[in-house]
């Protein structure tokens, strides 16, 4: 053991050197601190909370879907566990508002028929320049993976949000298409205006829409979406961790007692 | 080696496949009784630890290739449905994206023991060399699997690196066309991307192999540097070491594992959750923090092609270690000015790490020309310079006998 613990010491102290070291480099200066509200699927037994989950998917198919995609999510997902966890019939319901075209009859014309559990998220736009042609040119991005493209995460996000501010600070230019948020890295101007207000929606279980409120819950929601198996791989980790631990006890126990005699 | 063991096989069966192939013969004198110093301490379980991590990479990586399409349409989508669609898709591609990091981690150690307790010296020449390779070609292999999930920092990382490859007189152009399959990185590139990416750790599993060989001829050395002299200073690979490194595995297991299941994503940029778009460049394009000392020093100096030579001429020099430093004492135990240089050093590669990752300007650029000089100055210039000028400490006569070597302090 005499040097088991400086081994550990340095792989601590080098994973701290490089996880700092890619932070200091993307925080932009000029940029507040992220706000970090506090979100339950934080940390080692973290779960996300399943009425934050549904609220948020309202805010998301009332709102944002209007401009971005999810493109990576199926309807199924929304059964899943450690999802919003929708029953299946209102799964279905909500596929089958949607439409696609993806086969063909027998006289060759393209079938529209309704979206299934299996089918993906339908997108806004049928591409990308027409995303971009309705949004002054610039193109909403998908949504599926969007907490953990962003430094920050889901408080980059929530921050991002709620953030919107009329006043524009001196000295800033931002032209006239462009909004100002000061969580946008660069803070020359975001071009999505701002999306939330308060009681833009009418949340179905009756909390209060604030700005605040709806840029949380969607944000878990969003959350949800990046890592669908989240909650999965925190319970395994639990179990395989402590598998390790236990077996890691009865290692060291064995080793010391095999090399009591040679020592 | 003492040869003071001997396989006797016990049945008719084993005396039968004895001496046709002699495969538990072998596996009898390398694995289970091979006599291994009794002193190696936990920086010597970093070799059974690479071991299973190669093991680890290759079998995630094989089922990785089940489910991925290389094709520049279809990469950043199929990793996406590897870890939404594919059962435990999640478990396996965080297992291997994780696990290139703590193949990375292990070996900078193994090759940090190496280098303070000489274990490059005569007669180890041949198995520091490659070890040498296989480290080579764990870069390029790192390289080339942090292009396929076709990500933004997958995509200009590979733009980056390619260019530069450029730079290099005559082949330049070729070799980037090469490497490109066109004139850009597209799918072409993806493509013989992966072909290499899936082939040369096969390579390194070969490569291994002849490492370990390369071990078993002359033995492991051991802290003290002093040769085995008998029966006394050994102890058989099994249990004794099979025991205690496997110890050590599940140690780093653990830390493994925390990233795996709850931090997956702390070692790679969020960038790379954004697909590859040619017509738009990150801010800051860096390498995973396994590459940053190389980034680092490439950047320090203003010349690309200077740069390029210095980047490689810093793995290079590796391979000239045993005739760099000649001091016949091999251990940093007994040599207190080696021994200080030794941990500047280990400051300096840790520095540049950090350094290749910050924007080389003002006081980040000073910084990384200093460092980057003092990096191939202990090579070329302390090393050396000590193996004339030092003055060991007194040794042990051996690792048993604790007793000072007289003569040792008259080389």
């Amino acid at each position: 053991m005499q040097n088991i613990s400086k081994i550990l010491l340095i792989l601590i102290s080098i994973l701290f050197l490089y996880g700092t070291s890619y932070a200091s480099d993307d925080v932009n200066q000029e940029t507040p601190k992220i706000l970090k509200p506090g979100f339950s699927f934080e940390g080692p037994f973290g779960v996300f909370d399943r009425s934050e989950l549904r609220r948020g998917y309202q805010v998301y198919s009332e709102v944002c879907s209007s401009c971005h995609s999810i493109d990576q999510l199926s309807f199924r997902n929304l059964i899943q566990k450690g999802g919003p966890e929708f029953s299946e019939e209102e799964t279905k319901r909500i596929a089958s508002q949607y439409t696609i075209s993806d086969r063909f009859d027998d006289y060759g014309e393209l079938i529209e028929r309704k979206r299934l559990l299996s089918d993906r998220f339908p997108s806004p736009f049928p591409n990308k320049k027409a995303a971009m042609s309705a949004n002054n040119g610039s193109y909403p991005p998908d949504l599926s993976l969007i907490v953990k493209a962003r430094v920050g995460g889901h408080n980059y996000i929530y921050s991002l949000l709620s953030g919107y501010e009329e006043t524009i600070p001196e000295g800033l230019e931002v032209s006239g298409i462009l909004s100002y948020n000061p969580w946008y890295p660069g803070s020359a101007g975001i071009a999505m205006m701002q999306p939330l207000y308060d009681d833009l929606i009418e949340y179905s279980d009756g909390t209060p829409a604030t700005i605040n409120q709806m840029a949380y819950d969607v944000s878990v929601f969003l959350s949800w979406v990046s890592e669908p198996e989240l909650e999965v791989r925190k319970k395994m980790g639990f179990v395989v961790i402590g598998f390790l631990i236990i077996f890691v006890i009865l290692m060291y126990l064995s080793t010391r007692r095999l090399w009591k005699e040679v020592h | 080696m003492n040869n003071d063991y001997e396989y006797v096989p016990k049945n008719s069966f084993t005396r039968w496949l004895d001496t046709r192939l002699p495969i538990l013969r072998f596996t009898n004198e390398h694995i289970l009784q091979f006599p291994t110093p009794k002193n190696l301490n936990y920086f010597w379980t970093f070799g059974f630890i690479l071991t299973f991590f190669l093991i680890t990479q290759i079998i995630t990586g094989v089922i990785l290739a089940m489910h991925y399409a290389p094709n520049s349409l279809l990469a950043f989508d199929s990793i996406e449905h590897i870890m939404r669609d594919v059962n435990y898709g999640w478990l396996i591609r965080y297992a291997h994206s994780n696990g290139s990091s703590m193949f990375f981690l292990a070996v900078y150690i193994h090759m940090f023991r190496g280098l303070y307790y000489g274990s490059y010296k005569e007669p180890r020449e041949v198995l520091w060399i490659l070890g040498c390779i296989i480290y080579f070609l764990m870069i390029v292999t790192a390289f080339m699997g942090y292009v396929l999930p076709w990500g933004q920092m997958s995509y200009w990382a590979a733009t980056v690196i390619i260019n530069l490859v450029g730079t290099l007189p005559i082949i330049g152009d070729s070799l980037t066309q090469l490497l490109l399959g066109g004139f850009a990185v597209d799918n072409p590139t993806l493509n013989r991307f992966f072909s290499l990416h899936y082939l040369i750790p096969f390579i390194i599993f070969g490569l291994v192999f002849l490492h370990i060989w390369a071990l078993h001829v002359p033995g492991n050395n051991n802290p003290t540097g002093v040769s085995i002299q008998g029966k006394q200073d050994t102890v058989a690979f099994h249990p004794y070491y099979t025991v205690k490194d496997f110890f050590a595995y599940i140690v780093f297991l653990l830390l493994f594992c925390y990233f795996i299941f709850y931090n997956p994503n702390a070692l790679g940029h969020p960038d790379n959750y954004i697909e590859a778009d040619p017509m738009l460049t990150p801010a800051h394009i860096v390498p995973e923090w396994y590459l940053l000392p190389f980034y680092a020093i490439l950047r320090a100096v203003p010349d690309k092609l200077f740069g390029v030579l210095l980047m490689f001429g810093s793995i290079v020099v590796l391979f000239f270690l045993p005739w760099l430093d000649t001091m016949k004492v091999r251990s940093a135990r007994y040599r207190p000015f080696y021994k200080m240089f030794f941990f500047i050093f280990v400051l300096d590669c840790l520095l540049l790490g950090y350094l290749g990752a910050q924007v080389p300007e003002g006081i980040y650029l000073l910084l990384s020309r200093v460092s980057t000089f003092y990096y191939f100055a202990f090579f070329i210039l302390i090393m050396p310079a000590l193996s004339r000028l030092e003055k060991p400490n007194p040794m042990p006569i051996g690792i048993s006998n604790p007793a000072i070597d007289q003569n040792a302090r008259l080389d």
